[in-house]
């Protein structure tokens, strides 16, 4: 009697199909693209712009989303209150809010018309068509990656480690950073990689909050939606430079999280 | 004191320097108490004070935070940081101390404790013995006001458990800390502890030295716990100023305890001797039980005989008596012990 080999077929079979299908259109722009003309399209002044502005707001979106997120997740993940799951659930919201709904619920919040517009213009700020309307939509999309994550790499933390800490000597804010957050690490790190993909890619509520100005508010996805109509090679190449940066990041994070100076403390 | 809806009453004092044990089974409230003391569990109702400092008044409204305690709390699996080396995580509590000494004093206790070796490594590649010992380095590390150990053999395997818990006894008299240790093992906190106290529901049943517990516990259940076999029967007036017990499912036994009524007797498995059966056994012992031999189980050089009396019991003797009388299970023998070693309580 043999074991009944078809199941396992059937598990690889499926992961065959499933890797086909996602891998398949990442290789089509790289095969369609030339390598003289993926540097040649470097050159071009305006996609250069794009990929620096995407850079530049991605990582500042990142930056206000991990310092205001690490403690705000490390709350809903160490406290029991009423309400909490409404409070999960709202955090989460933007996570199944199509873009271009987040784009008008910004302009409505933060626009001039908007609820909070008075305010934000009352503190000298201009958002709407602006580079820090660009941060402001990136954040609020990537946001709930980084918050859920963050949340359950706290809620997987031994909760003895944080109670040895206390009788240490530690107060709750040293335990939390000396170790909550290194213990948390590497789940931190993969919801940072989360986020800053999203916003690498977020497209449709930027287009919407901040428009797609050349130089101001022009990310990688908008350029490459410019150039789709007028220049389909112009756009690939782009396109080509947007997966290898976000694989690359991807990338590099799964190497940080892995090496020594985390602990690896997952494990 | 009152945790949610556990009620824990206990009234505990450890001595400067002494070390008590507290024993119970798991559910018994044991790491409560501890979490109470140290001030990671906030009970309802209920005060804590070491030394001249009240930890805890619920009534006067005092709750000190943990960190503030000065409590050195060794966790059942040591909770040592993965991310931290030894050295570090002994180093952790040193807040007080310069950047630059921190690591010459980490390494003193390590030292200590004849861990110095591992200093660097990280705690996943420590052994259980070694782990034990960086995390009572780092409990001590900051000189703290008590000690509390929460099954501090537990993690450790059958084969070093002996030997690290003559350690940590030989420590725990060296440091000078008053010590609170709970465990489930009643050998344990007898081998740990100045003195035990024996806790089931939530509720401290009895304290004393574990001699005291062991010759005098004032129920079956501490009698159990300590060990001792337990029969249950009915006493009445025996011969010559002793108690008679006629024991549930046959059999007589006499005891020099006074008693009537429902009765529970104990007796420890080492005064239990076996002779053939169809014998009659010589000696001073009154009391006499013919017995089914059910299981034999080797302890170091000790056999566990247990026996179908037709209560269970359980006889401890050596292995060359088991060869000598020929013991299987299915054989039958007599159990023999004297009554000045049974122990009758109410039941």
């Amino acid at each position: 009697m043999t074991r009944a080999r078809w199941f396992p077929a059937l598990l690889v079979a499926a992961l065959a199909a499933a890797l086909c299908f996602l891998t398949l259109p990442i290789v089509a722009i790289f095969l369609d693209t030339a390598p003289p003309r993926l540097v040649s399209s470097l050159g071009d002044e305006g996609a250069l712009e794009a990929l620096r502005l995407s850079l530049e707001c991605t990582a500042i979106a990142v930056a206000i989303i991990v310092v205001v997120g690490t403690p705000a997740s490390y709350f809903l993940a160490s406290r029991r209150f009423r309400g909490r799951a409404l409070v999960i659930t709202l955090v989460e919201l933007p996570l199944v809010l199509p873009p271009a709904v987040a784009g008008i619920g910004l302009l409505a919040a933060l626009g001039p018309k908007g609820l909070l517009g008075g305010l934000v213009e009352d503190a000298g700020l201009r958002l709407v068509l602006t580079t820090a309307g660009v941060v402001v939509a990136l954040t609020f999309v990537a946001a709930p990656f980084y918050l859920r994550q963050a949340q359950a790499a706290f809620e997987a933390l031994d909760r003895t480690w944080l109670d040895a800490s206390r009788t240490l000597g530690a107060g709750e804010a040293r335990t939390f950073m000396r170790i909550a957050i290194p213990g948390a690490g590497p789940g931190l790190i993969a919801g940072l990689a989360l986020a800053w993909g999203r916003a690498l890619g977020e497209f449709g509520a930027t287009l919407m909050f901040a428009g797609s100005f050349r130089g101001i508010t022009q990310t990688a996805p908008l350029a490459i939606y410019e150039r789709f109509s007028t220049d389909f090679t112009g756009a690939l190449a782009l396109s080509a430079v947007l997966v290898a940066i976000s694989g690359a990041l991807l990338l590099s994070v799964k190497l940080l999280s892995g090496t020594a100076w985390l602990g690896g403390a997952a494990s | 004191m009152r945790l949610g809806a556990f009620e824990l009453d206990v009234a505990l004092e450890t001595p400067a320097g002494g070390c008590l044990a507290l024993a119970g089974p798991s559910g018994a409230g044991k790491t409560s108490v501890l979490r109470v003391v140290s001030g990671l569990g906030r009970p309802q109702r209920g005060h804590v004070r070491c030394g001249d400092e009240t930890w805890l008044d619920t009534e006067r409204g005092i709750d000190v935070a943990p960190e503030q305690r000065r409590c050195g709390y060794l966790f059942q699996e040591y909770a040592l940081f993965a991310h931290l080396r030894a050295w570090q995580n002994v180093a952790y509590g040193m807040f007080d101390l310069p950047r630059s000494q921190r690591r010459r004093r980490a390494l003193e206790l390590l030292e200590r404790f004849g861990v110095a070796h591992v200093a660097d490594a990280r705690p996943r590649t420590l052994s259980g013995g070694e782990r034990q010992r960086v995390a009572l380095a780092r409990a001590l590390a900051r000189r703290p006001a008590a000690l509390l150990l929460d099954e501090p053999l537990s993690a450790l395997d059958a084969r070093n458990r002996a030997s690290a818990g003559r350690e940590l006894g030989a420590v725990l008299r060296a440091t000078g800390v008053p010590a609170l240790l709970v465990t489930h093992d009643f050998t344990q906190a007898a081998l740990l502890g100045d003195r035990v106290g024996v806790i089931d529901g939530g509720r401290v049943i009895q304290q004393g030295t574990a001699a005291e517990l062991a010759a005098k516990p004032v129920s079956a259940f501490v009698a159990d716990f300590t060990g001792a076999v337990v029969l249950t029967g009915i006493a009445g007036p025996g011969e010559r100023g002793l108690t008679r017990v006629a024991l549930d499912g046959g059999g007589t036994v006499s005891s020099t305890d006074p008693g009537a009524g429902p009765v529970a007797v104990s007796v420890f498995p080492w005064e239990i001797a076996l002779a053939p059966s169809g014998t009659r056994p010589a000696g001073s012992a009154q009391n006499r039980l013919d017995v089914d031999v059910v299981s034999l189980t080797a302890v170091g050089n000790r056999v566990l005989v247990g026996l179908a009396a037709p209560q269970p019991l359980t006889a401890e003797i050596t292995e060359s008596a088991t060869l000598d009388l020929h013991l299987r299970p299915g054989a039958q023998a007599i159990a023999t012990w004297k009554a000045t070693a049974t122990r009758l309580l109410p039941r």
